[in-house]
């Protein structure tokens, strides 16, 4: 038996887990664990700029690979630095691991310099979480934390290890240290009834509408999607976390739903007989008021975690388990149908809101963040590109006109909207798939949260390209300012550093671009550079994301894009249409009618809103 | 709304408690009573959480309480036949005069005195909850010095194992009835 210190356990226990990079920051309390790091060569280090930054390059690392992400911090100020990062990964399900320092086990409660009761105070945001005092205890916990990060529904865990474990030595014994985990119970089998029940559903059903949640992607289970959805015709929508797990391209994809999905997809929704929900959640973001979501639909929820069943909306039938799993055995039970009628009356709803499409306008001189983004995926679509978002109006843009053919090629915050997310995901990314290109779609506010994150960039020697999206405001709270507090625009015009120089004091190629005929060459030429490029794409001010389903507002009460004669003048005057009354209903109303609203014809006529929502919960 | 009676079996882990009453707060349930204590299996303490709340939030809370790793077995006993017992300490005041009714009634409630002085009667009392706070109620005249309750602890009836209600989902070993903590499924 080896006898190890505590500090050589740790990185035993990570070499043997396949861990090959980690993202760290080094202090007093981490100290025995840096100095032990000499001794193993294979594993990686990147030293980032703030624990921040550490955590979302783990949970970069881990959504573009499906491995386990690794991050690394001393105890205290690290790893409460550490904190927003776990959150973004826990509301994500991201499996990451991080170890943190702690005082020695004597001072713990003493109030010791950079003493933090860290699993305490991320208890309620980590999948579990450990506290060690015991060099002899550090190889469980770690081998524990792995299994739990990744199985079930992965998550992120903290192992917080006090300096004297560190120092201490114990035998290490790795098949030992097998997990012991009498009460985690990952995995779920459902009973062959409620397959039964399932299919049944299905196979009556008139209207089945597919939602396709981030689950798809974490079990893999994209073709077993594809093949449920081809077997009776029956239409997809993809959540913003699910965008990719089913391919843009697909004829049965309809695009994305919720606040900032498509107008015709959420009426789907309210329209359907049946919604068979597939690994995702119903957060509110996609619901809208509850109180009136898919009144008209029986629904079917396949879902790995059962507390997420029924939480916010009562389902008729729920199958807990693997995605993967539970599809290939109900599939076959499905009969072939091909639903005609639902995707006519889909067909009529989606009628020409191309007309209100801001990709077919022609060049008014304006810049639209819609425009880069469009431009940048034309240019990159033979290649294999994943695009990481920050959060804000650019990231809506982002999952409206790049379309996603591949599961993990966009990686965003969705549940916690973390800005700063985007920089450090993307090295994380950019570690976890090298070969791959990685893009960032990021606001000028968010960039400047984690900008720091370029000299880590720098000292790597590694690429990303970095497309920020500058309209000098903090555009999404800008938006809701628009729209529900009378265009004050309280604390939201935003300067920036002269971001071209940021990139080249950080040794980088910045590039700047305002002119949409410009976009083109200045992606060409991020592409061909080798180093980290950093453009400033200087964009529209006052661009709004449309269309929008104001927070707790019914689902069919969009906010409308407004008509292209509209969307030609600037910013500053245009009109849009604040719902009054839901979508019309292909099934309750005349099809002339219908078309009508859709943008032909006799529209209802703009009006501003005046008046403030009820809740402002971003 | 109606109270659920909730039983889960956790592992005897530092921080455990705090996991389960972290959970309940984050997931906006309010905890009626919860008591903790230990059970016959070294390593393994015995939670009763009286919780308000509908019968899907008693799902909801279920599912929750299994999803914390250190949480061995949970059972549901609001709708099956169940022993509720709670302790409580009364201090009651008393006058020469009030004495006599106030050991009578103590009497009639099968409670104990186990304190006497020359103002106060203290007297012990188990039963379901509802019986304290009945004999509370009556005592609340004479005035209560002070009142001390523990909050419930509830057990099923007969030799039936605990769990026979199925869980809210059957988890891919339930079907098996191991568990490797050593608490068979028929405590
Ligand atoms: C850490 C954090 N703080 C605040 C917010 C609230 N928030 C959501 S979007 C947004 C504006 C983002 O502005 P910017 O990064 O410039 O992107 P844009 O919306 O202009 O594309 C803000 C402040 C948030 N999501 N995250």
């Amino acid at each position: 038996m080896k006898k190890l210190t505590g500090a050589e356990i740790v990185w035993e226990c990570l070499q043997r887990e396949g861990v090959d990079v980690v993202f760290g920051y080094p202090g007093g309390a981490i100290l025995p664990t840096y100095d032990a790091m000499t001794k193993y060569p294979k594993i990686h280090h990147v030293l980032v700029r703030h624990e921040q930054g550490a955590t979302h390059m783990a949970d970069g690392y881990a959504r573009a690979s499906g491995k386990v992400g690794v991050a690394i911090a001393t105890s205290g100020p690290g790893a409460t630095n550490m904190v927003t990062g776990i959150a973004t990964a826990m509301m994500d399900s991201s499996p990451i691991v991080c170890i943190t320092g702690q005082v020695g086990s004597k001072a713990i409660g003493t109030d010791a310099f950079q003493e933090t009761d860290v699993t305490g105070v991320t208890l309620p945001i980590t999948k579990h979480n450990y506290l060690v005092t015991k060099p002899g205890d550090i190889a469980r916990a770690i081998r524990e934390a792995f299994y739990i990060a990744k199985s079930g529904r992965p998550g992120p865990v903290l192992v917080d290890i006090t300096k004297d474990a560190q120092q201490l030595t114990a035998d290490f014994d790795w098949d030992a240290a097998e997990p012991k985990l009498p009460g985690y119970r990952p995995n779920h089998t459902a009973p062959a009834s409620e397959y039964t029940k399932a299919a049944e559903l299905i196979n009556s059903a008139k209207r089945p509408l597919i939602l396709a949640g981030q689950g798809i992607i974490k079990s893999g289970a994209t073709a077993e999607v594809l093949a449920l959805a081809k077997q009776a015709n029956i239409p997809i929508t993809t959540t913003l976390l699910g965008i990719g797990a089913i391919p843009a391209s697909s004829d049965l994809n309809l695009g994305m739903m919720g606040m900032h999905g498509e107008a015709w997809v959420n009426q789907a929704i309210q329209q359907a007989d049946l919604l068979i929900a597939l690994g995702m959640r119903f957060d509110d973001r996609v619901t809208g008021n509850l109180k009136t979501y898919a009144l008209n639909a029986k629904k079917i929820h396949v879902e790995i975690d059962p507390t997420e069943v029924n939480k916010n909306v009562p389902v008729d039938v729920a199958l807990i388990g693997d995605l993967k799993e539970v599809l290939g055995e109900l599939t076959p039970q499905v009969k072939k149908s091909d639903h005609a009628d639902w995707w006519a009356a889909i067909a009529v709803n989606r009628g020409d809101s191309a007309v209100r499409d801001i990709k077919n306008l022609p060049d008014s001189g304006h810049l639209y963040a819609a425009h880069v983004i469009n431009d940048i995926w034309r240019l990159t679509q033979k290649r294999d590109t994943i695009v990481v978002t920050d959060v804000g109006q650019h990231q809506m843009w982002e999952a409206q006109y790049f379309h996603h053919d591949k599961p993990r090629s966009l990686i965003t915050s969705g549940g916690l909207g973390t800005m700063g997310f985007a920089l450090p995901a993307a090295i994380g990314a950019k570690f976890a798939c090298p070969e791959k290109d990685v893009w960032v779609v990021v606001g000028d506010g968010g960039f400047q949260m984690t900008s720091c994150e370029l000299a880590t960039a720098e000292q790597e020697g590694i690429k990303v390209n970095v497309a920020i999206i500058n309209n000098a405001f903090l555009g999404m709270v800008r938006q809701w300012q628009e729209f529900f507090y009378d265009k004050r625009y309280a604390a939201t015009p935003m300067t920036g550093p002269d971001f071209v120089k940021l990139a080249e004091a950080y040794r980088l190629t910045g590039l700047r671009c305002n002119q949409r005929p410009d976009v083109a060459e200045t992606v060409k030429k991020t592409l061909a550079d080798k180093k980290t490029v950093v453009i400033d794409f200087v964009v529209e001010k006052e661009d709004t994301v449309f269309p929008m389903v104001p927070a707790g507002a019914d689902l069919d009460k969009m906010i409308r894009r407004p008509k292209q004669d509209v969307m030609l003048e600037s910013g500053s005057d245009k009109e849009w249409e604040m719902p009054t009354s839901p979508l019309p209903n292909v099934f309750t109303e005349k099809k002339v009618e219908a078309k009508a609203l859709n943008g032909r014809g006799k529209a209802a006529p703009a009006r501003k809103a005046a008046k403030p929502a009820k809740s402002n919960r971003r | 709304m109606a109270k659920h009676t909730l039983i889960a079996y956790v592992e005897d882990v530092p921080g455990v408690l705090n996991r389960v009453a972290s959970l309940f707060r984050r997931r906006n349930f309010n905890i009626d009573s919860l008591t903790v204590g230990g059970t016959d299996k070294p390593g393994v303490s015995r939670l009763t959480v009286v919780v308000e709340t509908t019968e899907a939030g008693a799902r909801i809370v279920e599912a929750n309480l299994y999803k914390l790793v250190n949480v061995l077995r949970v059972d549901d006993l609001t709708h099956k036949a169940s022993l509720t017992r709670e302790l409580g300490l009364v201090k009651v005041k008393v006058t020469p005069e009030t004495r006599a009714q106030i050991l009578q009634l103590v009497d009639v409630f099968r409670a104990r005195v186990v304190d006497v002085d020359e103002k106060t009667i203290t007297a012990e009392v188990t039963g379901t909850p509802e019986k304290i706070a009945k004999f509370e109620l009556i005592l609340r005249p004479y005035g209560i010095a002070e009142m001390v309750r523990t909050g419930a602890v509830s057990m099923a009836r007969g030799h039936e194992p605990v769990s026979s209600a199925p869980p809210l989902v059957r988890t891919a070993d339930s079907d098996h009835h191991h568990d490797t903590s050593g608490l068979s499924m028929s405590v």
